[in-house]
């Protein structure tokens, strides 16, 4: 069966006092590793919030949904913000049903996150 | 003459007793203690005899092949006297040589013909008389216990029923004149679900509902300390199969509710089967098991079903399906299913059926066993009353089925469901939000299907099905995962994930039941399906419009 799987990519930068991680593709379960790694770099630059910037976020499924309840966790571990930005409505509708909203400031893009920053 | 007569009334109650007769001793010598008693035996050519002689009977002269007149003749006995009141043998006068060792003369003989004849009635009237006085002390005995077993019932019953937001519980019990073992109770717990118990112990009266206080209080303790449904019952068995009496069971149903989903989780000890009413008919809520106390080691099938605003379960004892009308017909199942579907449920439910039952016994019914009916009702608030409502209309001819197609169970064809039904329902314009919502749900689903279900076995299909109606969508995804419970998905809490106490996974089915207006799961031996609806929302079209792909 022929199907066309959006490769998942992370890249970190840095834009003012905050970290911003693009996240691009699909957040699924094979999203895991390159996720966890992006996070790990930004938390190496030591910002006081990192943004997670979701605008080329094409799919997020429940394993993705636990994949960021597992960068949260950590981000309130070391007491740093967790900030998003990009969503589109559906997922952040999903984020609130969740709850991930009371926990993670959604903005709906990168200057908004850094002016309400 | 001394005459002593004695163990009269019992023995010769009937002749035919499987007792031993026993003669009444009448001696004409001063120490009537010292008078033999000859038992004879039911089935003795003596007594034929006795039953049909005209008088006083020689025992020296009589020739038959009887043990009791050879003990009578051992015994010393010369002389025999039957009394017989109505055609019927309700004693003997024995009596042994006179005194003075000369034979009885022919005065004697009258004499004893004479008192025979007046005895007979004297000594029936008193057999009458302690017969009645101790079927009298029997019946105040019965009843004294038929008011204690009352009591113990309704002592243990609840006083209410459960109130619930959004549902509606009712219970009705009448106990058979004689008692039988039917109860059922309501369990609270902290986190809103409740329990329900609809039990029928065997046997009837003090027994039965000593059995039911402690099944009762087992139950009770089992489900404080246990959730899942089958491991309680599992509990129970094992603690009241050491206790209870032999050949006496319980036969329990147990289910627990979540009244804020509607989920019901259930396993049933030999009880018989609750009805659901749907909008697509009555369905039976199945789960095997055997009754509670017959042995140890058994295990509780245990089942789920997710209820939708507008549909009822009934909970019911064989009281109701095992009583009979006047020409012995049993009122039955497929007459109780029928009259559930025929029926709006809720509370006026029990009164329907009681009506009915009423009808079916004729007035001079005398019930034969506890009658117990239990409803649930999910009553719903108006929005989802009219949602309800909308699919009832919607009857299952009305659905349209637009496409049927299968897909392999591996790992990301989610994305491909998700794909072909958002194509299929292109033609329905739906909303942007109500189509993000229907393929989230889809993809959740069929992820839950191909992984839970058919254990990602690629040659293992997820079949899907969407259905068209007037004012709603539906899609059906099914699994081979059947013939097995699901096991009960945790409600996620993300504040418990962030503290580690919960795993950060599992929003699956959180997912789904949040995307969707409806969902249902229902299961066969083989399959599960997971029924989704979704109604079209108006005047959302042009509101929120959706980028998300």
């Amino acid at each position: 069966m022929e199907r066309q799987v959006k490769q998942f990519r992370a890249t970190v930068r840095s834009r003012q006092e905050m970290t911003v991680i693009d996240l691009e593709g699909e957040i699924d379960g094979f999203a895991d590793d390159s996720l966890n790694a992006a996070y790990s770099e930004a938390e190496a630059q030591a910002p006081s919030a990192i943004l997670l910037n979701f605008s080329d976020v094409s799919y997020i499924n429940s394993t993705g949904i636990a994949l960021i309840v597992g960068l949260l966790a950590r981000a309130r571990k070391s007491h740093r913000r967790l900030l998003t930005c990009g969503l589109s409505d559906h997922y952040q509708e999903i984020f609130r049903i969740t709850r991930l909203s009371d926990f993670m400031s959604i903005y709906p893009d990168e200057a908004s996150a850094l002016v309400g920053d | 003459m001394i005459v002593q007569v004695r163990n009269v009334w019992q023995r010769f109650k009937k002749q035919n007793e499987r007792s031993a007769l026993e003669g009444v001793a009448m001696a004409m010598e001063p120490a009537p203690a010292m008078a033999p008693s000859v038992e004879i035996a039911p089935n003795d050519p003596l007594l034929a005899y006795f039953q049909s002689a005209p008088g006083v009977v020689e025992i020296d002269r009589l020739l038959l092949d009887s043990p009791a007149l050879r003990a009578l003749k051992e015994a010393g006995v010369k002389l025999v006297v039957p009394l017989v009141s109505q055609g019927e043998l309700i004693g003997l006068i024995n009596l042994g040589p006179r005194l003075s060792e000369q034979e009885y003369s022919t005065d004697d003989r009258k004499l004893l013909d004479d008192l025979a004849t007046q005895a007979a009635p004297a000594v029936r009237v008193a057999q009458l008389v302690r017969e009645q006085e101790i079927e009298a002390r029997q019946r105040e005995r019965l009843e004294q216990e038929l008011r204690v077993a009352r009591l113990i019932q309704q002592t243990l019953l609840p006083k209410e029923v459960p109130n619930l937001a959004g549902w509606e519980v009712s219970a009705y019990y009448q106990p058979a004149r004689a008692v039988g073992g039917d109860f059922y109770d309501f369990l609270y717990f902290e986190d809103g679900r409740v329990g329900l118990v609809v039990g029928d112990v065997t046997d009837k009266g003090v027994p039965a509902a000593l059995v039911m206080a402690t099944t009762r209080t087992l139950l009770r303790g089992a489900a404080e300390r246990l959730v899942a449904p089958g491991e309680v019952l599992q509990r129970v068995n094992e603690l009241l199969h050491v206790d209870i009496p032999p050949k006496m069971f319980v036969t329990c149903l147990y289910a627990l509710l979540d009244p804020a989903t509607g989920h019901l989780r259930y396993a049933n000890a030999g009880h018989d089967v609750p009805y659901r009413r749907t909008a697509n008919g009555v369905v039976e809520l199945r789960a095997t098991g055997m009754p509670l106390g017959l042995m140890p080691g058994m295990e509780y099938e245990e089942k789920e079903a997710t209820l939708v605003p507008g549909e009822s379960v009934l909970f019911y004892s064989d009281g109701l399906v095992e009583a009979h009308s006047p020409e012995y017909d049993m009122f039955g199942f497929p007459r109780l299913r029928e009259l559930i579907a025929g029926h709006a449920g809720g509370a006026a439910l029990v009164d329907y059926l009681l009506g009915q039952l009423a009808d079916f016994t004729g007035v001079n019914w005398e019930q034969e066993d506890d009658v117990t009916l239990v409803t649930l009702q999910y009553t719903a608030a108006t929005k989802e009353a009219a949602m309800s409502a909308t699919l009832t209309d919607l009857n299952h001819e009305r659905w349209r089925v637009l496409a049927e197609f299968d897909l392999p169970s591996e790992a990301g064809n989610e994305r491909q469901a998700m794909a072909e039904v958002a194509a299929v329902v292109q033609e329905l314009d739906l909303p942007a939000r109500c189509m993000e919502r229907l393929k989230t749900a889809v993809a959740e689903a069929t992820m839950n299907a191909m992984e839970h279900g058919n254990k990602y076995q690629a040659d293992i299909p997820v079949s899907i099905e969407i259905l068209a109606g007037e004012t709603a969508v539906a899609v059906r995804i099914t699994d081979r995962g059947g013939g097995q419970p699901i096991p009960e998905a945790e409600t996620p809490d993300l504040q418990a994930k962030l503290a580690g106490l919960q795993s950060p996974r599992g929003w699956g089915l959180f997912l789904i039941k949040n995307m969707v207006d409806e969902m249902r799961i229902t299961s066969d031996d083989v399959h599960h399906t997971l029924e989704l609806v979704l109604y079209h929302e108006e005047g959302d079209k042009d509101g929120e419009a959706s980028e998300a792909v």
